[in-house]
């Protein structure tokens, strides 16, 4: 049986294969890099070499970034760690960054899902507390890039900090950390081609951060307990090939260009925005997502119907919904995800399965309107 | 290729390390290598094939960690370590009864993620009473009973000390918890898989558990938490809603599969393991005392994991013996806090006196130990502390018979 096109990278990327090398290197060698003996010095090496292959993805420093057990606890640790009391944050966040700041004052996004610039310098200009503003690099289910210069430039001017959750975007989009001028910046390696329960927070220029897991020095103080040694260095090695970039553009447009031809009415939600090359986020029209997620997976095609982390429960998009979606419309809406092992055959046969589907399901509309 | 092979080179120094980490298990790597490679999927996927079967991976470790200490597989949640296992597992129920309890039972020897995790709890209007340990390092359990208070919402005793290896009397203290009403939290970290662990004979309400202690991955780690009666916590991490809500993030498949793995190997081969490390653990202590005199063993032999031995030697100072003894990876103390040349609080707890803590080292032994090792490691020992104690002109004047302590030393 032939593998099934995996176009689900959003939520979990493959392993690229110099990260399993990486990985199996490491877990061979052993040690606990908290030793001082040679064994504890080698696995202190590659933590120290991951941690500059990390920091040369994002540009900052090695000693700005702080291993997490992933992207969840990034977020985390940055929204309680930074220490303000008042915190803003985008309607379109992800969960871990949402329920951690459960008194966040939203800022509302437009139809496209970009953030409102001109509320957000409302908010900011309200008297009352010095803020902590989070705004993501990129969605997880549209894709949508945000203008989180635009944001630092404004926090700025009314001496906010900036955290950014930069889980989707990295590897995915060019970008520098101190170019952006965000304070703090989350990562995670598992959607970039590295391994699951790893990721970072890279805390700029000396930001402010209470450590939040205690007993243990590790990670100069700001997050406790043994490195996972081959996690991390699954991490560099993953960092390091993700600075060529990710090539999928013109099979992400093909894609899209292909399914509004076989339906006009196809919608690609945040299309008019600038979004990551690997995603798009399209419905089809009168179709249920589960009925396509089934039948695609039939079909041998990988896809999901929003973020794998809730796709447990079928419940409404928040993110479709802040952008003003019709809920009849949201509940069409499937997320194609792709990555760097990504082939123009994987989307062929996405197309395939999506024109079955749409032509079946076309038909059985026309028999039921003949029954009735 | 003998499993031995593929966890040590020749080149290598001798690892007798084992409490701080332990090298994976081959037969772990081999079943996690299907999780990197074509089982890759995110396990919380519901909408395809990759995700069910990374799911399935995800659920049979749950299982295994689960009947190595007699719990029910749902009452087990994955987590980044025995480290956030132990912040959890305390701050999650401090602050869950907080309105109506505020008062925290633990040892003085627990490990740094327990005590600095009661001392943050202070600092938020808790009370924390931390117990001293008898000399042979074991809580009395009186003591325990007598400092559980209507207001204790949790006891937390480790169930195997990092440094000394001592075994806390877990059943016992279960019991006492259970009369007084109180919850019962054991860290485990380095106790899972080496003793017999029962949640239910022993009336823990929770436990944590280490993966990389027990010859699995690093980066994961466990916590039981109890159903019936059930307790409840809040979670440190938010987000998804992953593990029914106590820990959110996206769950690293292969390294629960490892997890898993590693606990049910250690199930399978506890016993015989135990006894041929007890044996070794007996060839080296004799090894060492036959030769050298004024050797001390920090806590209780017969309350201890065969796994460990602790040992002051007289007069030779702990950092140095162990630049001499470069080919074997030993450590002074808990490698958490192994940077500091502060003597270990556990040693001090024992009422070992500051110069003798000074000069004990962790001597480590595990899976991958052989009696060729200890040998060998008893050699290079008997060498260095011999070749110190002679440059030692504290050692020359105990010999003939000075008693250091009665030196008034001149004041520079």
């Amino acid at each position: 049986m032939r593998a099934p096109a995996y176009l689900d990278h959003n939520a979990t990327s493959p392993l690229r294969p110099a990260v399993l090398d990486a990985m199996v290197e490491a877990l061979r060698a052993g040690g606990n890099p908290s030793a001082v003996h040679s064994v504890g010095r080698k696995a202190r090496s590659l933590v120290e070499a991951a941690r500059r292959s990390v920091a040369g993805l994002v540009g900052c420093l090695p000693g700005e970034v702080v291993f997490t057990s992933g992207g969840t606890e990034a977020n985390n640790l940055a929204l309680r760690g930074a220490g303000h009391r008042r915190v803003l944050v985008s309607a379109v966040e992800h969960d871990s960054v949402g329920k951690a700041s459960p008194d966040g004052e939203i800022i509302g996004v437009d139809g496209e899902g970009v953030v409102d610039l001109g509320a957000l310098e409302r908010m900011l200009a309200q008297p009352g507390e010095r803020a902590l503003v989070s705004v993501m690099l990129a969605n997880n289910e549209t894709g949508v890039v945000q203008p989180v210069g635009e944001v630092v430039r404004l926090a700025r001017g009314a001496g906010a900090l900036v955290h950014c959750d930069a889980v989707q975007a990295v590897g995915k989009l060019g970008f520098d950390v101190h170019g952006l001028g965000v304070d703090y910046l989350s990562l995670s390696a598992h959607k970039l081609g590295g391994p699951a329960g790893i990721g970072a927070l890279v805390v700029c220029n000396g930001a402010p951060l209470a450590p939040d897991r205690l007993g243990g020095s590790q990670e100069a103080n700001r997050r406790a307990g043994t490195e996972n040694v081959a996690g991390i260095a699954g991490f560099g090695a993953a960092a390091t090939a993700a600075r060529s970039g990710l090539p999928v553009a013109p099979l992400r447009d093909r894609l899209e260009s292909t399914l509004r031809h076989i339906a006009p009415g196809a919608r690609i939600f945040g299309g008019g925005a600038r979004r990551l090359d690997n995603t798009s986020c399209i419905a089809m029209p009168g179709v249920k997502a589960e009925t396509q997620v089934m039948a695609f997976d039939l079909a041998g095609v990988c896809v999901s119907a929003g973020a794998a982390c809730s796709s447990g429960k079928v419940q409404r998009s928040a993110v479709l919904d802040a952008m003003g979606v019709e809920p009849a419309e949201a509940a069409t809406a499937i997320r194609v995800s792709l990555g760097w092992n990504s082939e123009p055959g994987d989307i062929d046969r996405l197309i395939a399965a999506w024109r079955d589907l749409y032509i079946r399901a076309g038909k059985s509309d026309i028999d039921d309107a003949r029954a009735a | 290729m003998s499993v031995l092979s593929q966890i040590r080179r020749n080149d290598q120094p001798i690892y007798l390390d084992y409490q701080a980490t332990t090298p994976m298990d081959p037969r772990v790597l081999e079943a996690m290598m299907p999780y990197f490679t074509h089982k890759f999927g995110n396990p919380h996927s519901r909408s395809h094939s990759y995700g069910w079967e990374a799911e399935e991976g995800v659920e049979k470790g749950r299982a295994q960690v689960a009947r190595l200490i007699g719990a029910d597989e749902k009452e087990v949640i994955f987590t980044s370590g025995a480290t956030e296992s132990n912040n959890l597992a305390i701050r999650g129920v401090a602050e869950f009864y907080k309105d109506r309890k505020n008062h925290i039972v633990t040892t003085v020897t627990e490990h740094k993620c327990v005590l600095d995790t009661c001392r943050h709890l202070e600092q938020q209007g808790f009370e924390v009473t931390y117990l001293p340990v008898q000399k042979n390092g074991l809580v009395d359990l009186e003591e325990l009973r007598a400092a559980i208070t209507d207001k204790t919402v949790v006891v937390s005793v480790m169930a195997v000390n990092n440094e000394i290896g001592v075994i806390q009397p877990l059943a016992e203290i279960g019991k006492i918890c259970r009369e007084k009403k109180t919850f019962f939290h054991t860290d485990a970290a380095q106790a899972a898989g080496k003793i017999p662990l029962d949640v239910e004979a022993m009336n823990i309400d929770l436990l944590s558990i280490s993966g990389h202690k027990i010859y699995g991955p690093k980066g994961i780690g466990a916590l039981y938490v109890r159903r019936k009666p059930r307790v409840r916590l809040v979670p440190l991490i938010v987000g998804g809603g992953q593990e029914r809500g106590f820990r959110s993030g996206t769950l690293p498949a292969p390294l629960c599969v490892g997890l898993g793995e590693a606990a049910e190997i250690a199930m399978k081969e506890m016993d015989a393991e135990a006894g041929r490390l007890a044996r070794l653990q007996a060839r080296m202590l004799k090894g060492l005392q036959d030769r050298l005199p004024e050797i001390y063993v920090n806590g209780d032999l017969e309350h201890r994991i065969p796994g460990n031995l602790n040992i002051s030697f007289a007069y030779v100072e702990g950092e140095s013996l162990m630049m001499g003894i470069k080919n074997l990876s030993v450590s002074s103390g808990s490698a958490c806090t192994s940077a500091s040349l502060e003597p270990s609080y556990v040693l001090r707890a024992l009422g070992v006196e500051e110069e003798l803590a000074h000069t004990s080292l962790r001597i480590g032994l595990g899976r991958f130990t052989t009696e060729h090792e200890v040998d060998t490691a008893v050699d290079e020992l008997v060498r260095h502390v011999e070749k110190l104690r002679a440059m030692s002109p504290l050692w020359e004047m105990a010999q003939e018979g000075i008693d250091i302590k009665s030196i008034e030393w001149a004041a520079h």
